[in-house]
């Protein structure tokens, strides 16, 4: 994908607000000290009395925009991942979760290619800890095209949405002008037969290319985005267990909570198949080159082929 | 206010307090001893202060009121049940399954309700981000909200502190109830918020103390918070822990305990003498 544009997730993030902003006037958005970063100072840039800095109180700043929905506001509110879901997890859960509020929550710099801040700030526990919140929608875009088409969605959606974005730039694949997107639905992005692979997040685009590496090996494999973690789509996890038998995970998150443990939940309980989960392995990651780290922990094209040709020859 | 006002406040103050008794009572559990310090100002509130119809309890540009301290939630019912946005009776369900009298206020169940609160220190924040809103949207209600001297620990309490000044929230107000007492022990023991009103003059808000038990003081210090602009204003109320209920004045041990039946008995005989009391006055 040498030549394929590149572009981060959380650029599509910044860009879905502006035009958003440009439509709907009930659109408030809270950032904590990260407005650069998120991305969501391409919004304040263009909406300057719509855009509150909260300073770096990430606590405050959902309860606040809880807040602020209670009174007929859509509300974003971002940080990095680690904060967001991390740090202010009781007051998302409380604030946001409980009383069903219409918060959004953008949350940037998810995952190990953060890179070389370090441990501290991958976060790779926030779709655990956002999934075992009642009734919270739990996404990830595979490109910044899908972030956009996301975000809209998000707005739609009555009630508490959690995204997460990357901070490096990943390949665009997406068409803009055909592209739609439904909260809920996987997307098949190659047919296969002899084993599914089921990704979200940048994995997706390394998912596709192991699926070229495993073609030259003479293995058929299913590529599916999932890019909303819950609610899960069962319906296309169920057929990828019924045709292809084997299914393979891949996560820039823990194996623990995972889209991982969301897939394996629904085989064990409605149709058990053999599934390999790739993501960390209940290990904090280290400072690095966001590629380097992302090989190192096997999150690339080499590993996940290896894995699903082992898999599928077994 | 006339005397007759007054009067009348204090009869539903009196009232208020019945109502919390006789909910932790039937509940077996609660926190009477921070709802019965702040049972003058759930009142003024409710009677005198907000703009709040029991008949329409969503409309738009209402007043609104956050129980940041929602372990006081049997306070806060027995004056929104006095206030008629569910009856009386009802009371006597708190926390029993299957009511809607949730153990902590629940803004999707309980009618007057507009922030579900329990975990301390996010319910100030919330009522920042109404407070907010409302000036972005041109709705001219103001955005009230009562904390416990315990819950001002909370270093959230003071992340909301600094939002609300720097954003000149003054629709906002803050009232403390430094009834002195929290789950442990005396808060100064525990770990101690003192100086209060020189923390949030600190933080930039204009701020009195009063006593909260007193309606003439109450009604100067929501007039003075009415008359600021350009800040929140926090009113710190200094106040008796258990007020009304001889044998839970100033004793820790009735913050999160419900009477058994002859306590609840001789609650209810005081505070009914009490309200004879006033009745005759």
């Amino acid at each position: 994908m040498a030549d394929v544009k590149k572009i981060a997730t959380r650029q599509g993030y910044g860009e879905a607000l502006k035009e958003l902003g440009a439509v709907h006037d009930n659109i408030v958005v809270f950032d904590a000290d990260l407005a650069g970063s998120t991305q969501t100072g391409m919004f304040g840039k263009v909406f300057p009395d719509r855009h509150f800095n909260c300073g770096i109180a990430e606590g405050n700043m959902m309860a606040v925009a809880a807040g602020a929905a209670s009174m007929g506001m859509v509300a974003f509110a971002s940080s990095f991942a680690m904060f967001a879901a991390g740090r202010a997890y009781e007051q998302v859960r409380n604030s946001i979760g409980y009383t069903r509020l219409n918060v959004k929550i953008g949350a940037s710099h998810g995952g190990i290619s953060v890179g070389e801040d370090g441990a501290s700030h991958q976060c790779l526990e926030d779709f655990a800890l956002m999934r075992s919140i009642p009734g919270m929608v739990v996404m990830s875009p595979a490109d910044a095209v899908e972030a956009k088409a996301m975000v809209r969605a998000a707005y739609e959606h009555e009630g508490p949405v959690y995204m997460r974005f990357g901070r490096s730039p990943v390949p665009v694949f997406h068409d803009e002008d055909s592209f739609t997107f439904t909260i809920g639905r996987g997307e098949v992005m190659r047919d296969g037969t002899d084993v599914a692979i089921i990704a979200n997040g940048l994995l997706v685009a390394e998912a596709v290319e192991a699926g070229k590496l495993l073609e030259e090996r003479g293995i058929s494999a299913r590529i599916i985005n999932m890019a909303t973690i819950k609610p899960l789509d069962e319906e296309i996890v169920l057929k990828a267990a019924e045709e292809c038998g084997k299914i393979v995970t891949c996560e820039e998150h823990s194996v623990i909570g995972g889209l991982g443990e969301a897939v394996c939940s629904l085989l064990s309980e409605k149709r058990p198949t053999p599934v390999r989960r790739i993501g960390t392995n209940d290990v904090f990651g280290h400072s690095g080159p966001a590629a380097a780290l992302l090989e190192e922990f096997g999150l690339c094209a080499g590993n996940i082929a290896g894995v699903a040709e082992e898999f599928a020859k077994d | 206010m006339t005397a007759n006002e007054k009067k009348a406040l204090q009869i539903n103050a009196c009232r208020v307090r019945m109502g919390v008794i006789e909910s932790t009572h039937a509940a077996k559990a609660g926190h009477p001893g921070g709802s019965l310090s702040s049972a003058e100002v759930f009142t003024y509130l409710y009677f005198k202060e907000l703009n709040v119809d029991p008949k329409d309890p969503q409309k738009w540009d209402r007043d609104r009121f956050v129980l940041s301290k929602g372990h006081c939630a049997p306070g806060l019912y027995a004056a929104l049940a006095l206030r008629e946005f569910f009856p009386w009776e009802d009371l006597k369900t708190l926390r029993h399954i299957g009511s809607y009298l949730q153990g902590h206020p629940d803004m999707k169940r309980i009618p007057g309700v507009d922030m579900s609160t329990g975990s301390l220190g996010q319910g100030v924040s919330a009522a920042c981000g109404m407070a907010l809103a409302a000036k972005k949207q041109g709705n001219p209600c103001r955005v009230y909200t009562l904390l416990g001297d315990g819950e001002i620990q909370e270093g959230q309490v003071w992340e909301a502190m600094m939002f609300a000044h720097h954003y000149k929230l003054d629709n906002l107000c803050v009232v403390i109830d430094n009834n002195g007492l929290q789950i442990d022990g005396p808060v100064d023991q525990v770990m101690s918020p003192y100086p209060i009103a020189d923390k949030l003059k600190a933080f930039g808000l204009e701020c009195v103390e009063i006593d909260g038990h007193d309606f003439d003081a109450l009604e100067a210090a929501f007039a003075q918070a009415r008359a600021v602009k350009g800040t929140p204003f926090a009113i710190v109320m200094k106040t008796t822990k258990g007020k009304g209920v001889g044998y839970m004045e100033n004793q820790v041990g009735w913050h999160g305990k419900a009477p058994n039946d002859e306590q609840a008995e001789a609650a209810l005989k005081e505070l009914g003498a009490e309200l004879a009391r006033l009745e005759a006055m």
